[in-house]
């Protein structure tokens, strides 16, 4: 172990390493061994491959935006072609993005590796759900492709059901589709959590990660149906109308809102709950220490889960619910704060004392710290009632889901991604290249949106293609910044793909990290383990560690 | 150990288990062909789909719930439409239709004992009952939606408030309720009552379609006593399914059919 360095990270000797044979990757080849697959870490790999590509689409979709808004008169694009790629980059970015990103990637490769189980419960719903996630992505992408759809990634009814003639019934279709499987990734998880944990592995010895997908499951479990109901209702009023939802039969639009925010007010919390359990692991590997207060942090995952069902209504301010639903709901919404506060204050003491290095995963998860706080401290300005009046469709709004979603979903995406990379393909990634990459995203980040909440304050409506000349600087910074973020979202797929062939190899454990997917090889063999793992001590338990090293070297010398 | 009572299902056998594959490496000649590679035990293996399909049966819960919201809260605002929707149904029929189903849960239950106690006939005897009270049962709907077609009662285009503001041109149901007439605003409510009344219904029925389908492949595989053999999960779990099918039907009868017959 290289103590003196200022790193953690322990290779093997480079010049006699091989990548470990046989491994899942190499077990079996051909196309169908991976269409056909049932093993968790292919399908993982199945997934990451597509949400990458979705990723990219509506990144570009995004950068099509940016581009408009660099002026302020609408020049690039008509402005119903606008409303059409606003929305497009919303349904993309959220539900073949966000929603899946790390759960369905990270959390199918190693909840089953961390708890020590050959795989997760149900292999063949795992696969059925990448198929319906595939499905609703090219349902989506057809639905774009021929013409689009121009309501707003929330379908707000009676617009969505009586005012615009595009695609809403496809791409309702799509997501009612897609939203199945998120049902079927999360019903997979809490099933697995529960059953497949290995000998001595009880609830608080499981890794944070697995805390947090386990709350993320449920909010999948309970919410997305109600979604694609509320989805069915749209698509039955627009293909028959049936006027649940229209105002002239006695329908309330209103109700639509209910149905759809039950859902997608959770959604948030499905979308950062797996990037806070990433952030739980990366912080405590590299500070050496165990995390600050483990119970709590567990525990306020679920408080997330189980208060984040109870404020969807604060996304109907003003739009006519009574005085005494805001005053409710604006005291739950700021309830929510408690728990991640809990969260970012036991990462700050874990860090305390810490033996910090600073590695990429490191660098990202120091990113999302910042940045999530940001963003929920604007929350909180937001779920107040008053405010929100001032702030609710402006840009205010736009810079806050964004500083959550992406300064703090993406960052502990990417944390991940480059923290496990090691593990799922048995090589390193370029760690300076990447350390550059990641600061680059975080300066990219801030430089485009952090310019948003002026602009929001200013009164800057969201979803116009055009706007008054004197919010033009402010714009052009935002859009500069987006252009540095796009190259820092680039820069991890190139050298990612550089490192499948020429990075270092990992090892089994190069970060020196406890978690029981750390003690086998990488990358693992089909059925994980050689031997069924024992859990004999607590998470994140580095004097464990070492006992097991100093074991090994006597046994070997 | 903090919390023994935690451990992770079946730990004890897990440990031996883990032993043996110490020893003697693949070979376990006493595993049944249907355990799946990644469970340690039979029961392991039966506990977590039968605990899957729970929580499969508790997203079907919130989906319907939606449904359920929607007509709770209409059916508040505009109760005088929803009476007069409901005496549209026909009772006689709903209650047919409830036995018939509640008929297939007793044969689909008895289906799931002689899976248990290795019965295959008797399986696919119980099978093919719920198979055809399931039929029994779309048939009676699909009369039902027939007659609502006829009168102009299915929401959209079409839809007629007719039977809502001249009750008495309707004399079948304004014998038996003596229904005042609506005023044309409330009457125009009546189309959400139906429309809540095809949403829900229809996400029943297409429940039952599914449950048929799968039914249809259950006997087919029965016949070569795939079932009867110790392996009952797939029969048990779909037992549930039909059950929570049923269940969200007597919600339906009593809510669509029932609650307003004496206002």
């Amino acid at each position: 172990m290289n103590n003196d360095n200022n790193t953690i990270i322990d290779l093997p000797d480079q010049a006699t390493a091989r990548i470990p044979q046989p491994n899942f990757i190499s077990k079996e080849n051909g196309l169908m061994s991976w269409l056909l697959t049932g093993d968790h870490k292919r399908i993982a790999i199945l997934y990451l491959i597509s949400i990458t590509f979705f990723f990219f689409i509506g990144g570009a979709l995004a950068g099509l935006i940016r581009l408009e808004l660099l002026t302020p008169q609408a020049d690039l694009m008509a402005t119903d072609t606008y409303n059409k790629v606003f929305t497009m980059h919303g349904i993309i970015m959220i539900f073949l993005f966000l929603v899946p990103s790390v759960p369905a990637t990270l959390g199918n490769f190693f909840i089953p590796m961390m708890i020590g189980a050959k795989d997760l419960a149900l292999p063949k719903v795992n696969l059925l759900s990448w198929y319906l996630y595939m499905t609703g992505g090219i349902l989506a992408l057809y639905a774009m492709i021929t013409g689009g759809v121009d309501t707003g990634w929330t379908f707000t009814t009676p617009l969505s059901t009586h005012y615009v003639n595009t695609n809403v019934i496809t791409t309702g279709f799509a997501i009612f589709v897609a939203g199945f499987s998120s049902i079927f990734t999360g019903l997979n998880f809490i099933v697995t959590i529960h059953k497949m944990r290995a000998p001595g592995m009880t609830w608080f010895r499981l890794p944070l990660f697995v805390w947090a997908h386990y709350a993320a499951s449920i909010l999948m479990v309970l919410g997305t149906p109600v979604l694609a109901i509320a989805i069915v209702l749209v698509m039955l009023e627009r293909a028959f109308g049936i006027g649940v939802f229209d105002p002239a039969k006695g329908g309330d639009p209103l109700l639509f809102q209910h149905l759809f925010w039950f859902y997608s007010h959770p959604a948030v919390y499905i979308m950062i709950l797996p990037g806070m359990g990433v952030i739980s692991e990366v912080i405590s590997t590299f500070s050496r220490k165990r995390i600050f207060g483990y119970t709590a942090v567990a525990f306020s995952s679920v408080a997330i889960a189980v208060f984040g069902f109870f404020v969807w209504a604060h996304h109907m301010f003003i739009m006519g619910i009574s005085n005494y639903a805001v005053l409710v709901f604006s005291l739950l919404t700021m309830l929510v704060a408690v728990p991640s506060a809990i969260k970012i204050f036991n990462w700050t003491f874990t860090l305390y004392k810490g033996s910090i290095t600073f590695e990429t995963p490191m660098l990202y998860a120091f990113g999302f710290m910042g940045l999530f706080t940001i963003g929920g401290m604007t929350g909180v300005f937001l779920g107040a009632s008053g405010t929100d009046i001032h702030l609710t469709e402006t840009y205010f709004i736009v810079a806050h889901f964004h500083f959550v979603m992406v300064g703090g979903m993406l960052m502990a995406f990417l944390a991940g991604i480059h923290f496990w990379w090691p593990k799922m393909t048995g090589r390193m990634y370029p760690e300076k290249i990447s350390q550059l990459a990641a600061v680059v995203t975080f300066i990219g980040f801030n430089l485009t949106f952090f310019p948003q909440f002026i602009l929001g304050v200013l009164g800057m409506p969201r979803r116009y293609a055009s706007y008054p000349p004197e919010f033009q600087v402010l714009n052009v910074f935002s859009t500069a910044g987006a252009t540095i973020l796009g190259v820092g979202y680039l820069l991890p797929v190139l050298y990612l793909i550089w490192s499948l062939k020429y990075g270092a190899i990992a090892g089994s454990n190069p970060w020196q990290a406890t978690g029981l997917e750390w003690q086998t090889q990488s990358p693992p063999l089909t059925e994980n383990f050689v031997v069924m793992p024992v859990m004999d001590h607590e998470a994140y338990d580095y004097e464990w560690l070492e006992s097991q090293k100093a074991k090994e070297v006597a046994s070997a010398g | 150990m903090p919390d023994n009572s935690a451990i992770a299902h079946g730990a004890q056998e897990s440990v031996s288990a883990a032993n043996n594959a110490n020893g003697a490496n693949s070979a376990h000649p006493e595993h049944p062909p249907y355990l799946r590679h990644h469970f340690e035990s039979v029961e392991q293996q039966a506990d977590t789909t039968n605990f899957a399909m729970w929580l499969f049966l508790l997203t079907e819960v919130m989906f319907f719930g939606g449904l359920f919201t929607a007509y709770l809260i209409y059916r508040n605002w505009y109760y005088p439409a929803f009476v007069a929707g409901s005496h549209q149904l026909n009772v006689i029929w709903g209650t047919l239709n409830t036995v018939v189903l509640i008929g297939s849960s007793f044969t689909m239950a008895m289906g799931v004992w002689c899976a248990e106690t290795r019965r295959r006939n008797g399986l696919v005897l119980c099978l093919s009952l719920t198979f055809v009270l399931g039929l029994c049962f779309l048939g009676i709907k699909s009369i039902e939606y027939h007659e609502k077609w006829e009168k102009h009662h299915v929401p959209g285009a079409h839809y007629s408030l007719q039977s809502f503001v001249d009750p008495q041109s309707d004399p079948e149901v304004f014998k038996e309720y003596h229904d005042k007439a609506l005023m044309p605003d409330m009457a125009r409510h009546t189309e959400i009552y139906f429309s809540l009344y095809f949403a829900m219904t229809g996400m029943h029925a297409l429940h039952m379609i599914i449950g048929i389908g799968i039914l249809a492949f259950m006997i087919y595989r029965a016949r070569a006593g795939a079932y009867t053999s110790g392996h009952v999960t797939f029969v048990e779990n779909f037992g549930l399914y039909w059950h929570f099918v049923d269940i969200i039907w007597i919600y339906l009868f009593a809510l669509l059919y029932l609650i307003s017959r004496h206002q």
